[in-house]
């Protein structure tokens, strides 16, 4: 290791999965993330994993409760649609507090929409999906690079907070070719895991489960979910920015069209047009404060999306009215270009506010 | 003075939820019976379905799941393939199994997935009280078929253990009905066959059990008894589809 290789974002994905020590894939192929499947069912016999093609994402995201429950390191990926179909298993899996990663290479949408990249699921990644008062903790990588190294820390986070963690990609991020390295095992020592399904030899009986007939008995237990998720807000906001410092207009966006902005953002600089970057990394927890902190300096902000308009409605909460907020957004696979990107940037600076 | 009955030690001590007459209780026994009799109660696991034995483990003490609906073989699947030295075991209702998870049931069969499944048949979805389950007989009145079943607008009904045998994945798979001691014998010798089935690493066991359930059934407990062997048992016939070869 610490050397470079160049790797589809898919493969990094994969790779990284099996040197953060996960050893079970159960997943159902789908455009565009079939490379992650395909490179750890020829990967895992290696390190004695085991990969399983389940019958559906429905199969698949249980078979990963089950094997959650039973202590493994346990990880699934699929795009949209399949996405959709494990909203189900992924609310009970949130319930029952149990640890694994969802990989989301998303694709454009409604119904069976594209194949081509797409941020159209931040809505359903971060505001529940599922039934019922429950958060995932979700990461936005805009490198094959950062692919790789939060799916790495993705089962950490996992392991820490007993929930779901899911890597919300792009069917760009997933196919695009670039250098990676695999910088540093994720720790072997995982927290203790008294509570699994391992038969109850030498103890009582363990049971993983959601339900909870008393509704005082339910409260509790979604309480408890919600400290959960409050230490999350508190411990594990990422975001980067990038030349903010003296920003005239500040961009707002993640994944693949933060990066698309970075480059724009350097053709505007050159026009004399001081543009600066928010790239939000973790989408929940989102980070408001540095939205709020940014919106006393800038009275303009932009948000683009490869969708029509999800994250805006955070970014708004974070500004709370204190600048301007304007967006641009493709869809349907089609992607942002730096150029399109600086025409709309040109255009809001000449605006009042 | 010798004890000749004492409750099996993987069940709590405790009475259960279940209306009278009631034929889960009666199979959730032989379960914990055949565990005490193999002696795995420490590397067992089970996956409770949704449906009236949602509970299940507040009355068995081995490790167990909750799945959701229909869910169970998936589950398991999770389980078994992370520890395949436990015995691992789905229990499901009729709407569980054969409605809303039919897919999971047939692809764990079909994988030969080393798990056992016992298989609750009682005509209807007792939980949500008396709706017409895809085993419902053809006449049979339940609240959403209140002029009774008829095959021109439900189809007709499905019988799992004939179908789930004709796949290779599926070593072990039996049908037997707990209405009678005799019967009740019987079907604590096919739960002990399945459970053997999977800890030789054969493939897939599953033992359908038609079970009484008098509430929604509207009847008293003599009568759901009778009505299994009187309306079930000739659409659903007892016996053994698949059994693993005799060593020797
Ligand atoms: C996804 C989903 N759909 C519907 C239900 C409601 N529901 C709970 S139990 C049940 C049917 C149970 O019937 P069966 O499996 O035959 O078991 P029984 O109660 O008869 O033992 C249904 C439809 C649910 N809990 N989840
Ligand atoms: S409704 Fe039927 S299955 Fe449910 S407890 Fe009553 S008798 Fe048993």
């Amino acid at each position: 290791m610490g050397k470079k290789t160049l790797m589809t974002g898919n493969e990094a994905i994969a790779e990284a999965a099996v040197q953060a020590g996960c050893r079970h894939f159960f997943g159902y192929p789908i455009t565009p993330q079939s490379e992650i499947p395909e490179y750890l069912s020829k990967r895992f016999p290696e390190v004695g994993g085991c990969f399983l093609q389940a019958e559906s994402e429905i199969a698949s995201i249980y078979m990963v409760f089950g094997a959650a429950g039973a202590g493994a390191r346990v990880m699934t990926s699929s795009s949209s649609p399949g996405i959709s179909l494990m909203q189900e298993g992924i609310s009970y899996i949130s319930a029952a507090e149990l640890p694994c990663v969802i990989v989301n290479v998303m694709r454009g949408g409604p119904g069976l929409g594209g194949i081509q990249p797409s941020q159209s699921d931040y809505f359903q990644a971060t505001k529940g999906g599922g039934h019922g008062d429950y958060h995932v903790l979700v990461l936005a990588p805009s490198t094959v690079q950062e692919a790789a190294d939060l799916m790495m820390e993705a089962f950490d986070l996992a392991d820490k907070y007993r929930n779901p963690v899911m890597i919300l990609g792009d069917g760009f991020l997933g196919q695009m070719i670039e250098p990676v390295e695999f910088k540093r095992r994720s720790s072997t020592d995982r927290p203790a895991r008294d509570w699994t399904i391992t038969g109850a030899k030498g103890r009582a009986q363990n049971v993983v489960k959601s339900l909870y007939l008393k509704p005082d008995v339910l409260e509790q237990h979604n309480l408890q979910l919600h400290r959960k998720y409050q230490k999350m807000i508190k411990n594990e906001r990422r975001v980067e920015t990038y030349l903010t410092e003296d920003a005239q207009v500040v961009i707002v966006a993640f994944g693949m069209a933060a990066r698309i902005a970075k480059t724009a953002i350097k053709i505007l600089r050159e026009k004399d047009i001081k543009a600066g970057l928010v790239r939000p990394i973790s989408l929940f927890p989102f980070p408001y404060q540095t939205l709020e902190k940014v919106a006393e300096k800038v009275d303009k902000l932009l948000v683009v999306e490869m969708n029509l308009g999800q994250m805006i409605e955070d970014v708004k909460l974070g500004v709370c009215g204190k600048a301007a907020v304007h967006f641009y957004g493709r869809v349907g696979g089609m992607v942002p270009s730096y150029d399109e990107i600086v025409a709309e940037v040109e255009k809001i600076v000449k605006k009042k506010r | 003075m010798k004890k000749v009955f004492e409750r099996p030690k993987s069940m709590y001590p405790v009475s259960t939820h279940y209306c009278p007459g009631c034929g889960h209780g009666i199979v959730h026994r032989l379960i914990a019976e055949v565990i005490d009799e193999l002696g795995i109660l420490e590397k067992t696991v089970g996956v409770a379905p949704v449906g009236c034995s949602v509970l299940l483990y507040n009355y068995l003490n081995c490790d167990m799941y909750e799945a959701a609906h229909g869910r169970a073989p998936a589950i398991a699947t999770g389980c078994k393939r992370v520890h395949p030295e436990l015995v691992v075991f789905t229990y499901q209702g009729d709407g569980d199994l054969a409605s809303i998870g039919t897919a999971e049931i047939i692809h764990a069969a079909a994988r030969g997935e080393k798990i056992s499944t016992f298989f609750i048949n009682n005509a209807i979805y007792g939980m949500t009280g008396g709706q017409m389950a895809p085993t419902t007989l053809i006449g049979q009145k339940t609240t959403t078929s209140p002029f009774g079943r008829t095959s021109e607008e439900a189809g007709y009904p499905l019988r799992v253990s004939e179908i789930l045998a004709t796949l290779d994945g599926a070593a072990y798979v039996a049908r037997v009905a707990v209405n009678d001691p005799k019967n009740v014998i019987r079907a604590k010798k096919a739960i002990k066959k399945a459970f053997e089935t999977q800890m030789k690493g054969l493939g897939f066991s599953l033992v359908e059990v038609l079970s009484q359930c008098p509430t929604p059934w509207k009847m008293s407990p003599s009568e759901a008894v009778k009505w299994v062997e009187e309306k079930m048992m000739p659409y659903y016939p007892l016996g053994e589809f698949k059994s693993p070869k005799e060593e020797g």
